[in-house]
Parts: C-alpha cells; sequence; structure tokens
C-alpha cells in the first residue's frame, strides 16, 4: 500500500494555556476523502491550518506529503490546494484576475494559467461571470471561485474548511456536485464540517472531533452502525404530556434522547416501535420516522446536540 | 521559482490598484493644488509682504513650503498604504491569509507590499512635482530630482506602519496613529515653517523625527539650498529606518498571520 499523503500522531496544537488540539491521530491516504467532522471549536480549522503549513504544530508529528511542515512549508504549500472557511477572495479584482493572480502565487508560467482558468471557470460554472468584480457574484459564486482558485495549482491534495456554511441548499447541492467530481478524478480530498449531511456526502471516512479529540472514526455507514440504530422515531409531545411520555417510554427502544421539545426513539425497527408507544398509552402531536444520520452519531457520542 | 516571490506579490497588488486607481488618482493631484493654493499662494502672499524670504533663506513662501509638501505627502501616503489596507488583508478581508496558503512566504509577502508602496511613491511625489512646477513654485527638473528624497521619506514610514498595523486588533489603534503622530509630523517637522520657530527645548524632537530629515533633503535638492542636517546623515536616517521597519513589519506579520 502507498503511503499516506497525511500521517498525524499525537498532533497537538496549543495557542498560550488553551489546547486547541489535543493529541489526535490520523491518516488520509491518496484518492480518499476524508472528514473532520464537530461542532465550533473542536479544533478541526486548527488541523486543517497545521496540514495547510500555515500554523506550526504544538507537539507531535505531522508529516504531509511525505514531507515536514516546519521545515518544507512552500514545498507542501505548493502542491496543496486550499479553500478556507471564510472566502478571502480579492474583492474589487475580477473573477477572471483572481484566478490569474493566484496562479501567479504559485509561480506558475503565463501560458499554463491561461489555460488552466479557462478549464476552471467551466468547471466552476463561472464563465459567463468571467468579467465581473467578486463583490457581484453570489455567495454561492464566491464559493465555487474559491475552490477554483484552490485548483489552480492542480493540487495533489485540497483542503475545504467548512466548504458550505452559509450556502442556500441549492448552492450546496451544486458544490457537493463539484466537489464528487474532483474527487472522481482522484483528488484527494480533505474536508472540515459541522453538517452531518455534508460528512454524509462528501466523505469516505471521517473522524469525529470534541474539544481537540477525536471521538470517533470509520465510513459514515460504519459510524452510524456503531452508533446509532438503524432507524429513529420522532415524537412530538404536548408539552403538559412530555414528562409523563418520557417515563412510560423507558426501556421501550434501544436508546432513547429526550430533547426539549421532542423525543428520539432509536431503534432497529420503527414499525414495531410505534405499535409499542401506542400500546403505552402515549399520544404524541405528530410523529416521523428516519434513517438515522451521523447527527444521531454525533449526539450518541457527546451527549450533545450539534451547535451552530 | 523564475520569478522573485516578492515580485509576485507586488504584482498582485499592482493588479488591484489597477481596478481602484481611479479613486486614488484624484486626490494625488488634488491635494497639492489645493495645499499649495491656500497655503503657498494665499498664506504665502501674507507672508512674504511681511518678511521678503528672511528667514526663509531667501526664498517665496511658496518655493519654501512646495518641496517640503512633497516630502509630508509622500509620508502621509506611505503610511497610509501601509494601514487600512495592510489592516484588510490581515483581518478584514483575510487576502493574506490567501496569499500565505499559496508557496509565498510572510518575508516576501512583506517586502512585496513594501515594494509596491515604493512604486505607488515614485507616482505620487512625480504628481506632486508636476503640480509644484505648474504652481511655478521650482522648476520641474529641479522639482524631479527631489524625488527620490520624497520616496525613501515615504518608505521610511510604510515600513514601520505594517509593523505597526500587524499589532493591532481594529481600526482604533490607526486612527488614534494618524491623529497623533502622522498629523503632529505633518504639521511641526519644517514642511510649514522652519524647526527653529519652535521654541527650543521642542527643537531636538523635530530632529529626531524622520519627517525632517525628509523635508530637509527635499527641499534642499530641489531648490539647492544648504540643508541643516548633511545629506548624507538624512539618508543613513531614512534607510535605517526602512530597514528596522522592514524588518520589524516581517517579525511582526509573522507572529500575527502565522499561529
Amino acid at each position: 500500500m502507498r503511503s499516506p499523503l497525511v500521517t498525524a500522531r499525537a498532533l497537538t496544537k496549543r495557542f498560550g494555556e488553551f489546547t486547541a488540539v489535543d493529541g489526535i491521530d490520523f491518516d488520509v491516504h491518496q484518492g480518499e476523502a476524508f472528514g473532520f467532522l464537530g461542532p465550533n471549536g473542536a479544533g478541526k480549522s486548527s488541523t486543517m491550518r497545521m496540514i495547510g503549513a500555515v500554523s506550526p504544530i504544538s507537539g507531535g508529528t505531522l508529516t504531509v506529503l511525505g514531507l515536514d511542515p516546519a521545515a518544507d512549508g512552500p514545498a507542501i504549500r505548493a502542491r496543496l490546494g486550499v479553500v478556507p472557511q471564510e472566502d478571502n477572495l480579492d474583492q474589487e479584482l475580477t473573477v477572471w484576475e483572481n484566478l490569474y493572480i493566484y496562479g501567479r502565487y504559485f509561480d506558475l508560467p503565463r501560458r499554463v494559467i491561461l489555460e488552466r482558468i479557462d478549464e476552471l471557470l467551466e468547471f466552476a460554472q463561472l464563465t459567463e461571470r468571467r468579467n465581473d468584480t467578486v463583490e457581484h457574484l453570489s455567495g454561492g459564486m464566491k464559493r465555487r471561485l474559491t475552490i477554483a482558485r484552490g485548483l489552480i495549482n492542480q493540487p495533489d491534495l485540497l483542503l475545504l474548511d467548512e466548504p458550505t456554511t452559509g450556502l442556500d441548499p441549492q448552492a450546496r447541492h451544486a458544490l457537493w456536485d463539484r466537489l464528487y467530481r474532483l474527487k472522481q478524478r482522484g483528488v484527494t480530498l480533505i474536508v472540515t464540517t459541522h453538517y452531518m449531511d455534508e460528512a454524509e456526502q462528501l466523505c469516505d471516512r471521517l473522524v469525529i472531533m470534541d474539544k481537540g479529540r477525536i471521538v470517533a472514526e470509520g465510513s459514515p455507514r460504519d459510524l452510524i452502525a456503531r452508533y446509532s440504530p438503524r432507524e429513529v422515531v420522532e415524537l412530538r409531545l404536548a408539552p403538559d404530556d412530555h414528562d409523563r411520555a418520557v417515563a412510560s417510554l423507558d426501556g421501550l427502544a434501544r436508546r432513547i434522547e429526550v430533547l426539549p421539545d421532542r423525543i428520539l426513539l432509536y431503534t432497529d425497527d420503527a414499525e414495531a416501535t410505534i405499535g409499542d408507544v401506542f400500546e403505552r398509552g402515549v399520544e404524541p402531536e405528530s410523529m416521523l420516522t428516519r434513517r438515522s444520520t451521523l447527527e444521531d452519531v454525533f449526539l450518541r457520542l457527546t451527549g450533545r446536540r450539534l451547535v451552530d | 521559482m523564475r520569478t522573485p516571490a516578492f515580485v509576485r506579490v507586488l504584482e498582485g497588488e499592482a493588479r488591484v490598484y489597477r481596478r481602484v486607481w481611479r479613486g486614488s488618482v484624484i486626490s494625488t493631484f488634488l491635494n497639492p493644488v489645493l495645499f499649495l493654493a491656500a497655503m503657498g499662494l494665499g498664506l504665502g502672499r501674507l507672508v512674504d509682504e511681511r518678511t521678503a524670504g528672511v528667514g526663509l533663506d531667501g526664498l517665496t513662501y511658496l518655493a519654501f513650503l512646495a518641496p517640503g509638501l512633497l516630502a509630508a505627502t509622500a509620508m502621509q501616503t506611505g503610511a497610509g498604504d501601509s494601514s487600512w489596507p495592510v489592516m484588510a488583508g490581515i483581518k478584514w478581508r483575510k487576502t493574506y491569509d490567501a496569499v500565505l496558503a499559496t508557496p509565498v512566504g510572510v518575508a516576501s509577502l512583506t517586502v512585496g507590499h513594501l515594494a509596491w508602496v515604493g512604486i505607488r511613491l515614485v507616482f505620487v511625489s512625480v504628481a506632486f512635482v508636476l503640480v509644484m512646477a505648474a504652481f511655478g513654485a521650482v522648476g520641474l527638473a529641479a522639482g524631479l530630482t527631489a524625488v527620490p528624497a520624497a520616496v525613501l521619506t515615504g518608505l521610511a514610514f510604510a515600513a514601520p506602519m505594517v509593523a505597526y498595523t500587524a499589532g493591532l486588533k481594529g481600526e482604533q489603534g490607526l486612527t488614534s496613529m494618524f491623529r497623533f503622530g502622522i498629523v503632529p509630523l505633518f504639521l511641526f517637522s519644517g514642511t510649514f515653517f522652519p524647526v527653529s520657530q519652535l521654541p527650543d527645548w521642542l527643537e531636538p524632537l523635530a530632529w529626531v523625527t524622520p519627517l525632517w530629515h525628509g523635508v530637509e533633503l527635499s527641499r534642499s535638492t530641489a531648490l539647492g539650498t544648504v540643508p541643516v542636517p548633511p545629506p548624507w546623515l538624512s539618508v543613513a536616517y531614512l534607510a535605517s529606518w526602512t530597514v528596522g521597519g522592514t524588518w520589524l513589519a516581517v517579525v511582526r506579520m509573522r507572529r500575527r498571520l502565522v499561529t
């Protein structure tokens, strides 16, 4: 097997007294889409910045593309594409110019940049907007431009920090589609997200982070299988019935999660569970059956709802 | 590497400027016109009637003022270009993060920015000299000989200003720096009147300001007068602010951006 593109052992990042990343281990392999899933402040972005060779590590070891970020930062960065959490495009410049100057930062020859810009504009569905300045683009377009910019050097590894945060559903799906195509072409992706559906859509393998540590690792399917039964029954009850219902539902499902506004029953057979609910005389105002998701895994692992 | 990284940073800044130059070009020409008209001609007539050049090396007030104002304008340009725009790169727009995600490092980013400010200073100073000559303050050729002095003066402020800005949390510190630093220097560094007019205890303070050296250098080259400090001293002094400031700017930018 080929050696991993990224290897971290006991990787740690401290800011003064605060430990943002607390000794994590992971490997990212060629051609996979690897995810860091977790709430804000879990240490995802700090980890990404260390991988991006822009943030010195505070402890442990980190190898990126077989190189040491502390010694070979420029050589590593030459082969990375970075899509930061906040768009940091040059607002005054046009779409085309943003791509061009970025190509120059990589010291690519003009001829090469011109060729790639045309391809990337096509890929990012921005060909029509090539001469518009960035300030006139929608959020989704800016995101796609930032991704196109990160591809100007044909990177071996693309780092995406919360790629769809703040986008509307259409723009999000359009972006996932683009990222999926990149994966098909063999680009290795590392994605951070606090969206469960995004992790499920994009990642072959992921780690769940909480408070600077990795609390679980696996494929989305594995994690759901391991940490959450297959189906979830969500009950919504009148506020007055809530507490009484909780008492009578005891022991009815593999796991019961009581949230302020509803009760979640984790079960392998939703239909049977619903039958049991009515048998015990609980009459919910509304009810919903769904497949269990990474959100459920997260809830299970950290005991908290995912906060934005 | 085929092109040095700092040159590629400069290229990027130049492209941005190509998009926004219209706003700045107006002030580049209008400011000297307004100042030379109001102070040089308006106030100057009053001064010249009273002094007949005494205390001003036999110069008309307009001639005395213009090269000093050239240096002071270079200071403002250098400090201005290294304050708000740098803060935007660091914090508001985070464009510096985008640059640093490429093989370009902090030193090249900083030096590239200052190199661009240097080019801007050449534009601004030449524009100023054109206005100066149009006002008849100095001849065009003589005025142009003061451009290097002005550019060096601008850089002597631009470099430490980057270092200062890199340590700031927000805009407040920039406003204070201009209000309590740049504006007083503008007024009291020998631009509008010789520093010998200052109270004796204040005069040595003027001698250590880089702007005073810039003004003396600019004035003596443009008008052929004898400067108070020897020119080599002023050049060395301004150069050391530029070099020391650049070094400090790189250190502080690294501390700010590489965390």
